[in-house]
């Protein structure tokens, strides 16, 4: 249970160390929303950005990803295989080699530099693998064959198979796929610190500068921001693989 | 048909291929390139051996790595199997909670570890009011490991936890019945069923903490780990080509550590972030 204490006291503490007008003193200095105000004024533009990189990196993964696990469904093999390996690597490999790749190659276009879209570039290529397991798992234990020739024996072309058949019955490994690309999107770090320029600064990143350069307490109130916006994520992802195990176990 | 069916998914699989491409795989051979064309030329790649500091570098990285992933490995081993075997009110909510740190990023964690025992941590203040000096550990290798100990034991706890549902306690009553002491029980029949999980939550572990550039970075410690010492070069001594080639070797040993695990284990890693 020590193991239980070591996980969560840090972060109790500093919620509370947020919260309370002076943390040297303790909590008994009284309980403000002070430092969150201040947290908002310095770095609202922060949040707006990673909700913003959030969305578009899972608009990106969607687009990309749903395709490619299909392809990799109805085609396994050797190819297929050697494909999701190749896929995965940017997990395996640490971000920062990833970014120092980018910006290495990419770096000289001063406008593409300079703008959120380099970090989406980082993001999207860090979060498809997740998208792509994700929904191939669903795809693969489905009967992908005989859904659609069914589908197409009554008449329904490509896309009304795709986005009547397969997305929907694809639909828990797609929505688990994407919380899992919005959580990791706003929460990464390793690689979105090496593209990041002034003007672009996402949660993870404002929060090590707030860390290194401010108080203790406004450091905290920020965390308090970024675990309000991750936590109700983290819940409904686990909430889903809860409901999603026997809606599985019944479809074999 | 089928040909302009092969066509027709080959044109689907087309965008993520190409972007994967354009911003993955061109920028890492550029990085290769990269790396062998500074003033060592490819001999970049082996400076992580023959150049000291880079060697030590490498040293205390690897040590720190292994050392984290073995004690995360006892410690979320026995946690797991508890909350496994133990059914107890709340603990949903508990298995929920310590999942948690799962999706935070590194910086985050680092600031866990000051939280904890940094200058005005809790550890701090407890050894404070004991004995009247402050115990401060979150800057030195001690808080490193601590935080790597933090993000790793979340994703252990879980694999150990699935592995030990599949287990089948009739073997373990069997080998009861059969006079073996719990010890044996644990060594012989427990351990061997955990092995796949136990190979692979430990690959996780060596490569992430291998790869952990946030949390060391917020602990700004004084010790060079890889990813720092490459920051560094990067940054404040512009040294692209050495930084590249230490990336790369980086990226080797994580990737491969992962991919020897995959084979030991028999089944999937799933890399994690």
């Amino acid at each position: 249970m020590l193991v239980c204490a070591f996980l969560v006291v840090p972060v109790v503490l500093s919620v509370l160390a947020g919260l309370s007008q002076n943390f040297f003193v303790g909590v008994k200095s009284g309980l403000t929303l002070r430092w969150v105000a201040q947290v908002w004024s310095l770095y609202s533009g922060t949040i707006f950005l990673s909700l913003a990189l959030a969305l578009e990196c899972l608009a990106a993964t969607l687009v990309l990803g749903v395709p490619i696990a299909y392809v990799l469904a109805r085609r396994p093999g050797r190819m297929a295989r050697l494909f999701e390996e190749l896929l995965v690597l940017p997990v395996a490999v640490p971000g920062l080699a990833t970014a120092l790749a980018l910006i290495l190659l990419y770096g000289e276009w001063r406008g593409f530099r300079a703008s959120s879209l380099f970090i989406l570039v980082g993001h999207v290529v860090f979060t498809l693998p997740f998208m792509v397991r994700s929904v191939l798992a669903v795809m693969a234990a489905m009967d992908l064959v005989t859904l659609e020739e069914a589908a197409a024996s009554l008449g329904a072309g490509f896309f009304k198979r795709f986005f009547g058949v397969i997305v929907p019955n694809a639909r828990y490994g797609i929505l688990a796929g994407a919380l899992m690309v919005v959580t990791l999107s706003v929460g990464e770090f390793n690689i979105t610190w090496m593209l990041h320029t002034p003007l672009t600064k996402t949660i993870p990143v404002g929060l090590a500068d707030a860390y290194a350069s401010l108080r203790l307490e406004i450091g905290s109130a920020y965390t308090i921001v970024f675990f309000v916006m991750i936590v109700p994520l983290l819940v409904v992802m686990q909430w889903l693989s809860r409901e999603r195990a026997p809606v599985l176990a019944g479809r074999k | 048909m089928r040909t302009r069916e092969n066509l027709f998914l080959a044109l689907l699989a087309l965008p993520a291929m190409v972007v994967f491409a354009a911003f993955w795989l061109l920028p890492m051979a550029r990085l290769v390139s990269v790396g062998a064309s500074g003033p060592r030329g490819p001999a970049a790649y082996l400076a992580i051996v023959t150049d000291a500091n880079y060697f030590a570098s490498l040293v205390s990285t690897v040590t720190l790595s292994i050392g984290v992933t073995f004690s995360t490995l006892v410690v979320a081993g026995i946690a797991g199997m508890f909350l496994q075997r133990n059914d107890f009110p709340g603990r949903a909510v508990l298995v929920s909670l310590l999942t948690f740190p799962l999706a935070f990023p590194g910086v985050v964690i680092g600031f866990m570890v000051i939280m904890l025992a940094g200058r005005q941590g809790l550890i701090g203040s407890v050894t404070d009011a004991l004995f009247g000096s402050k115990l401060v550990f979150a800057y030195s290798i001690a808080g490193l490991f601590a935080g790597y100990l933090y993000f790793s034991i979340p994703r252990v706890i879980l694999t150990v936890m699935a592995a030990v549902e599949k287990l089948d306690r009739a073997l373990e009553e069997a080998a009861r019945s059969l006079g073996a002491t719990p010890w044996q029980v644990l060594r012989d029949v427990v351990l061997p069923g955990l092995r796949p999980a136990l190979i692979s939550a430990g690959a996780i572990c060596f490569a992430t903490s291998m790869g952990a550039f946030g949390t060391a970075f917020t602990l700004a410690t004084n010790i060079n780990v890889l990813p720092i010492t490459i920051y560094t070069e990067f940054t404040n001594y512009a040294n692209f080509s050495i930084a590249a080639a230490l990336s790369l070797v980086l990226g080797v040993i994580t990737w491969a550590a992962l991919a020897v695990a995959r084979t030991l284990a028999g089944s999937t890693v799933a890399a994690a972030a």
